[in-house]
């Protein structure tokens, strides 16, 4: 039992930061039915930017807010010099474009940082805080915490402003949007600057625990993107419980079967989902037109 | 494109892979000429299932692994001689296409993507964890075809590079004229209706479930055959062919060249062979370029660099 307890904590705790990314590939696909590949690398460049800032003597708030600032920013400038031009291309072309810019994105760091695996002080210390004969590490609980704030906060935005409507009217027709006189373009520069934003808070929040390099956004956003599919992509929901899922389906695998495979099993769960329900956990059913 | 076509599109290519020697300056030349040739093969593959068919793998290059891997495994487990190992991981990466083809091919577009990508990560999964079996990420040796040694016999002594150029280039002769005749045949004529509209195509008759699964098997093939090939004339093979960046190269050689057409597929590819070659100088900055290529092709040459390029001197002749 305790074990179990251990194991839902190291899941709760990589499952957070999966239904980050998910939630970034969320706001994304959502203002432009693009599956951005290049999300894992937001991750990357949060916990990058923060390290070397942050070695550079900033304090390690203000070193956060400047990677998340500039990540979002690169997120901004990834959509105008690469998506909008790219606009109606079938999506083989939008999914090596993204994969093509994330590339970039891990040449260009390596280029400017280095290829060393970093890490930076935990926010509350390096005490494990012990629950039910299990423990949990404080930054656990932050990522955790990061996790859940980040879909309230997103939830609210869609459901509660003017302009989150906004986003998910762009999402649900873009021409038809515009004609009600919403500015598409500010819609599609605000997701990519929120996504970014989100993926590089999510790096900063989960760098203690796993360490970053310039190479660890691939597997993030493949699992990320597993977690949005897993939970229905377009649903701010389904990426928070498809990445909390993946998280756990990982850490059990891991913890009683064999942890060289706990990254297949993950994929074993997406297939079945996929074959049993073709539109995720919380996906809507689509019609084509012909 | 009309029988004429065909064989313009087969004869430029056995032109191409006949005199390009002549201008070899050292046998180098041959060894990327022939990778170019096996990259090519598993593209052309790709140009069935997502050019004609209009379906997207993120995973073919499991398939490459399987067909690689059969050739290492076979020979030593089973005793098979390797050209027939070659033939047994065709067979398998075929059924095994044929098996997960069937549910995920109801997917479409990125829900197919990452159903894919989940089997293609998968297979390479198994094969870097099964020490015992594969010699896990550090890979295994894979036996010598034998044939070149038997050409010397008979008294044509020919190297390493000359003799696997040739080869590749004779199987992608092969399987681009394969590729070619099935364009114009009814799957063929099938597989590009659905890939117009799905449900038009069912309405007229295609078997749409049946027809995309065709596609599937036959691209599979394709890739499995490419990675025997590469693992006989390399004579090592380690996990990274199968490999998730493995798979987004082969979509991207099929994309770059342009999706539609066998001799785009073969430029595509050729292109993001010699790519590493030409910048092995910068090593540095190889990523990066390799990116900004993906990047750029895609937004200013949508249809890929040789349909472009052929509009570009069209136009000009006008």
């Amino acid at each position: 039992m305790d074990a179990l307890l251990q194991f839902l904590f190291s899941g709760l705790t990589v499952g957070a930061v999966y239904a980050l990314v998910a939630l970034g590939f969320t706001i994304i696909y959502n203002a432009s039915d693009v599956v951005n590949f290049a999300q894992g690398e937001f991750v990357m460049l949060g916990g990058m930017i923060t390290v070397f800032t942050y070695q550079a003597g900033l304090p390690l708030p203000l070193a956060a807010v400047v990677a998340i600032l500039v990540t979002s920013a690169l997120g901004v400038a990834l959509n105008k010099l690469a998506i909008e031009p790219a606009r109606g291309a079938p999506v083989v072309s939008l999914i090596i474009i993204t994969i093509g810019a994330s590339i970039v994105i891990r040449g260009a760091t390596q280029l400017i940082f280095d290829k060393q695996l970093h890490r930076f002080p935990s926010f509350s210390g390096d005490d494990p805080i012990h629950v039910l004969g299990a423990t949990i590490l404080p930054q656990s609980l932050w990522v955790i915490g990061g996790a859940l704030a980040v879909f309230v906060g997103l939830w609210v935005f869609f459901t509660r402003t003017l302009t989150g409507k906004a986003v998910l009217a762009t999402a649900n027709n873009r021409v038809a949007a515009q004609l009600v006189g919403i500015n598409t373009g500010w819609v599609m520069t605000l997701s990519f600057g929120l996504s970014a934003a989100i993926g590089a808070f999510a790096g900063v929040l989960v760098t203690p625990i796993t360490l970053v390099g310039y190479d660890v956004g691939v597997a993030l956003a493949l699992k990320g993107f597993a977690a949005a599919m897993l939970g229905g992509m377009g649903n701010p929901k389904g990426a928070l419980v498809g990445g909390l899922l993946l998280g756990c389906f990982e850490a059990l695998t891991a913890g009683y079967l064999s942890s060289q495979y706990k990254e297949a099993v993950a994929f074993i769960v997406i297939l079945a989902v996929l074959f049993v329900m073709p539109q995720g956990l919380f996906g809507s059913k689509s019609t084509e037109r012909v | 494109m009309t029988g004429r076509n065909k064989w313009i599109s087969l004869g430029v290519l056995a032109v191409l892979i006949a005199l390009l020697p002549l201008f070899f300056p050292s046998g180098y030349y041959y060894r990327v000429g022939a990778l170019i040739f096996v990259n090519a093969l598993s593209v052309v593959g790709l140009v069935i299932l997502i050019g004609y068919a209009g379906q997207i793998s993120l995973g073919h290059a499991g398939f490459a692994g399987i067909g690689a891997y059969a050739c290492a495994l076979a020979p030593e487990h089973l005793g098979l001689h390797p050209a027939l190992a070659l033939v047994l991981g065709a067979v398998v990466s075929g059924v095994m296409a044929a098996l997960i083809g069937k549910p995920i091919l109801r997917l479409k577009g990125y829900y197919l993507a990452v159903a894919t990508l989940g089997f293609g990560i998968l297979v390479s999964m198994v094969l870097t964890n099964e020490r015992a079996l594969t010699g896990g990420p550090d890979g295994m040796n894979v036996a010598d075809l034998g044939l070149r040694s038997l050409l010397r016999d008979m008294g044509w002594r020919l190297s390493g590079g000359e003799f696997w150029y040739m080869i590749c280039g004779v199987v992608l002769l092969v399987g681009a004229w394969l590729a070619l005749n099935l364009f114009d045949s009814p799957s063929g004529r099938a597989m590009r209706a659905l890939h117009g509209s799905e449900v038009a195509a069912s309405t007229v008759g295609v078997d749409v479930p049946r027809q995309k699964l065709r596609a599937f098997v036959i691209s599979a093939v394709y890739a499995s055959v490419a990675g025997s090939l590469l693992a006989l004339q390399n004579g090592y093979i380690t996990p990274d062919v199968a490999g998730f960046m493995h798979s987004v190269e082969m979509v991207t050689m099929a994309v770059l060249g342009g999706v539609g057409s066998v001799l785009g597929a073969t430029f595509g590819a050729a292109i993001l062979t010699l790519l590493p070659q030409v910048l092995t100088v910068f090593a540095e900055y190889e990523q990066l370029v390799l990116g900004l290529v993906m990047v750029l092709v895609m937004i200013f040459l949508p249809q890929g660099l040789l349909p472009s390029i052929a509009r570009r001197l069209k136009g000009r002749d006008e």
